[in-house]
């Protein structure tokens, strides 16, 4: 597994406006912050931003999208494709569709938000729209590199044509599977699972317990996802203060009229003025390590939930099927002695229709809770990896703040000792 | 933040002052004063008495009053003991009790033990420098009220009373006028007071904006400090919630989000508070002593005005050849008054800049020591953990 993390460049993005020929040494956006998560070193993702194309409303960000990898699977080691948000908006849906009611823990893509890219159309170049142009960056590269780490939907089709395929149709109605998608799309199945006459007898003792550890996890992840937000605030608080009061001891320093005490204050202007540089950096990590990784987390475990209730669609499913079946046994038992001989027949096919509907019902319901239970023991290994990861990654960005800073402090120290 | 040791009288045992005790009631503070001295004027060699925020005020106020002592720089009054930051946490405690569990609750409440022990602490040493700066200044601490505050047995309440009927508060009204007859008064011929006006008159503004962008910024570092401590409490409820497979790697997470909180968030809020207590208290000590400096420039204006205006008072007088001797004795006793204001305020400001330089080299120093102590202190927790980490 590795790693790497730089700090952020704000200021080089929006200035992709213009269409950059391919000639060009590519976007003048550095590839600045990427999060591999891979558990196997074979494949590997990288996103950069490539240009923006159109003007107003109807403007688009092209990303640039590079695999290099070993996989025999892909028919090239290296190859790079350009992709717009609702591409991969389309890719999320197609999964979805096929996989989640099978089970799988399909990883959501990343939000929509009119808000923000609204501002970037607009071309407003301030320092929230060149974050959110690197937020969205960064979350379309874990969303990729999620998605290739699942081991089933890595050989999918559809992901292959993604990341390989120059031309790629357009993604129509991507409205319903971004996060908040699938959040109506659980909603609609725990509607369903209400409607249901009979409440599932969970006879599984595992999904009990999971589903309550999940709904746990879940507030827990959420409460930690605000904590981490009011820290990343806080941290920008301070970095501005830090900022304030360097030119004011500056200003101070100047009006001084002992020689010696106002070269200190000076000094000691300079020393805030570098850390207040420091919070800002540490601010980033703050962001980009813990707190984007948190929402993914908060809404995985959506997507988590979501196959849980699509188990119970599925066993309602199987219920309304035995339903049937019972019924048509029963409409046949009364043809019986209707003497019509036609009827009779129809009844009796609709009977083995039936009965091979609850076989396959049933079917369907072993084999989604097999998947769920692979499905769930594979992201709580992967959970448990990445956060301890990212949370070293973390502490050692810390390390490197509080180092910086004795550095500062131990170059001050013989200026405070120098006032005679 | 405040040598007394470098005062005029060196290590001088014959009047010391301390606050060894203090009691907090809801809001109100009762300082314990003690003094051990050896001066005749007092008839007992040591005493001990009960005085609240209010009294010091009294003490200050009469002090400000009298005419003697006009060309000195006055000592600062201590400000009120201000404990709004502990009490909003107390109240945000009670709020939050149903939501929080029994651990974080528990932690929480230490939280706001310590701070309230903090801004208890700091009310205390505010309170003991000033009285520690009249007894080591060899007029004030021959002043009958202050050895009035240090001796008498009895609440001072009735005393301070009849104070605030005799002077109400007439001086300080017209010191708050001040700036002007300061700025647009009469010329200055003394080249130094020229300087120590300009000097005064700039600084002042400049450490008030110092100091409150210092408070600024601490409050956010505390704020960081606060954050963390949240966050290693949401990690914690997760590493100990979740009853998986990984139950024994997560428990030994746990322990590891423990020290964190400790290396994290108890470091981030040592260094908010010694930076707080260094730094920003040093700044609002000297803001404030730094207008009791300018109150001596007012007093010292002032009676070059009213030595000016008996000049021409005296002219008039000549004129007319009306109360010329009555003219020319007031005249005289202005010049006196102006000149001894200048002698003393002269000495004043020079040793208050000796105290500035010495008090702000002392804490800058402190300051960064303890800085640097607490980063590595921080950097050697940390990557304990990571090698934790690391090794699971």
């Amino acid at each position: 597994m590795w790693f790497s993390w730089s700090p952020v460049a704000w200021c080089c993005l929006v200035s992709a406006e213009k269409d950059i020929s391919p000639s060009s040494n590519g976007p003048k956006a550095e590839p600045v912050l990427f999060l591999c998560i891979c558990a196997h070193m074979s494949i590997l993702i990288v996103i950069n931003f490539f240009v923006f194309l159109g003007d107003g409303m109807n403007a688009y960000m092209v990303y640039k999208v590079l695999t290099k990898t070993s996989l025999s699977i892909f028919s090239r080691d290296e190859v790079c494709v350009k992709r717009r948000f609702s591409d991969f908006l389309g890719l999320h849906s197609k999964l979805a569709s096929k996989y989640m009611h099978m089970g799988y823990i399909v990883p959501p893509a990343p939000e929509k938000s009119i808000v923000g890219m609204t501002k970037v159309k607009v071309g407003k170049e301030d320092l929230s729209s060149v974050e959110f142009v690197e937020k969205r960056r960064s979350a379309l590269e874990r969303y990729l590199l999620r998605t290739v780490k699942h081991p089933a939907l890595l050989k999918d089709p559809d992901v292959l044509q993604f990341l390989e395929s120059s031309e790629l149709p357009r993604a129509v109605s991507t409205q319903a599977l971004s996060g908040a998608g699938i959040l109506r799309m659980v909603n609609k199945a725990a509607d369903a699972v209400n409607k249901m006459t009979i409440k599932m007898n969970e006879s599984d003792a595992w999904f009990e317990e999971k589903q309550q550890q999940f709904d746990n996890l879940d507030v827990q992840l959420r409460k930690l996802h605000a904590s981490v937000e009011s820290l990343v605030c806080h941290r920008r608080e301070l970095s501005v203060n830090t900022a304030s009061f360097a030119k004011s001891a500056a200003m101070l320093g100047n009006s001084e009229d002992h020689t010696a005490l106002s070269r200190a204050l000076s000094q000691l202007a300079e020393v805030e003025e570098k850390i207040d540089q420091l919070h800002q950096d540490q601010a980033c990590a703050d962001f980009y390590l813990i707190s984007e990784l948190l929402g993914d987390y908060v809404r995985l475990i959506t997507a988590v939930k979501g196959v849980f209730d699509q188990r119970m669609k599925t066993w309602a499913k199987c219920q309304d099927a035995q339903v049937m079946l019972q019924r048509k046994r029963e409409a046949e038992a009364k043809l019986q002695h209707a003497n019509k001989p036609d009827k009779l027949q129809q009844a009796k096919d609709e009977i083995r229709e039936w009965e091979g509907k609850v076989q396959q019902g049933e079917r369907d319901f072993e084999q989604i809770s097999k998947n769920i239970r692979r499905e769930v023991g594979r992201f709580e290994k992967d959970r448990v990896k990445d956060f301890r990861v990212v949370i070293i990654k973390y502490l050692e960005s810390l390390v490197h703040t509080q180092q910086q800073l004795i550095k500062y402090w131990e170059a001050f120290l013989p200026e405070a000792k120098a006032i005679a | 933040f405040m040598d007394i040791k470098l005062f005029d009288l060196n290590n001088d045992a014959s009047l010391v002052i301390d606050i060894p005790d203090a009691l907090c009631e809801r809001d109100k503070v009762k300082f314990t004063v003690h003094t051990k001295t050896t001066l005749s004027s007092f008839q007992k060699p040591e005493y001990s008495v009960q005085r609240q925020h209010e009294d010091f005020i009294w003490l200050h106020d009469t002090i400000v009053e009298t005419e003697e002592y006009a060309g000195l720089i006055i000592p600062p009054a201590p400000p009120k003991p201000d404990f709004e930051g502990p009490r909003e946490k107390m109240h945000k405690l009670g709020e939050g009790e149903s939501s929080m569990t029994k651990e974080e609750y528990a932690k929480m409440k230490q939280e706001l033990e310590a701070e309230y022990l903090a801004v208890f602490k700091k009310t205390v040493q505010v309170h003991e420098v000033f009285l520690q700066r009249l007894s080591s200044h060899p007029m004030f601490r021959k002043d009958r009220n202050f050895q009035i505050f240090l001796e008498y047995d009895q609440d001072l309440t009735v005393r301070r009373k009849n104070a605030k009927e005799m002077f109400g508060g007439f001086f300080k009204n017209m010191v708050k006028s001040a700036d002007e007859v300061l700025i647009s008064g009469v010329k200055e011929v003394d080249e130094f007071f020229e300087q120590e006006k300009n000097f005064l008159l700039d600084y002042s503004s400049k450490i008030k904006d110092a100091t409150a962008k210092a408070e600024k910024m601490t409050r956010s570092h505390k704020n960081v400090a606060d954050d963390y401590n949240h966050i290693s409490g949401a990690l914690n409820n997760i590493a100990a919630d979740n009853n998986t497979a990984f139950k024994k790697h997560l428990e030994k997470c746990a322990e590891v989000f423990e020290k964190l909180r400790v290396s994290i968030s108890k470091v981030e809020d040592r260094m908010a508070s010694d930076q707080e207590l260094k730094l920003t208290e040093l700044l609002r000590y000297y803001t404030r002593d730094i207008q009791a400096a300018k109150d001596l420039l007012y007093r010292r204006a002032r009676a070059l005005a009213d030595y000016e205006n008996s000049n021409k008072a005296l002219d008039k007088a000549r004129l007319k050849g009306k109360d010329v001797a009555q003219a020319e004795e007031n005249q005289k006793q202005c010049l006196q008054k102006f000149d001894k204001l200048s002698e003393s305020g002269k000495k004043e400001l020079t040793s208050f800049k000796a105290r500035r330089v010495v008090a702000f080299r002392k804490n800058l120093i402190e300051m960064t020591e303890l800085e640097i102590k607490h980063a590595k202190n921080s950097v050697s927790l940390l990557q304990g953990s990571i090698e934790v980490l690391k090794s699971n």
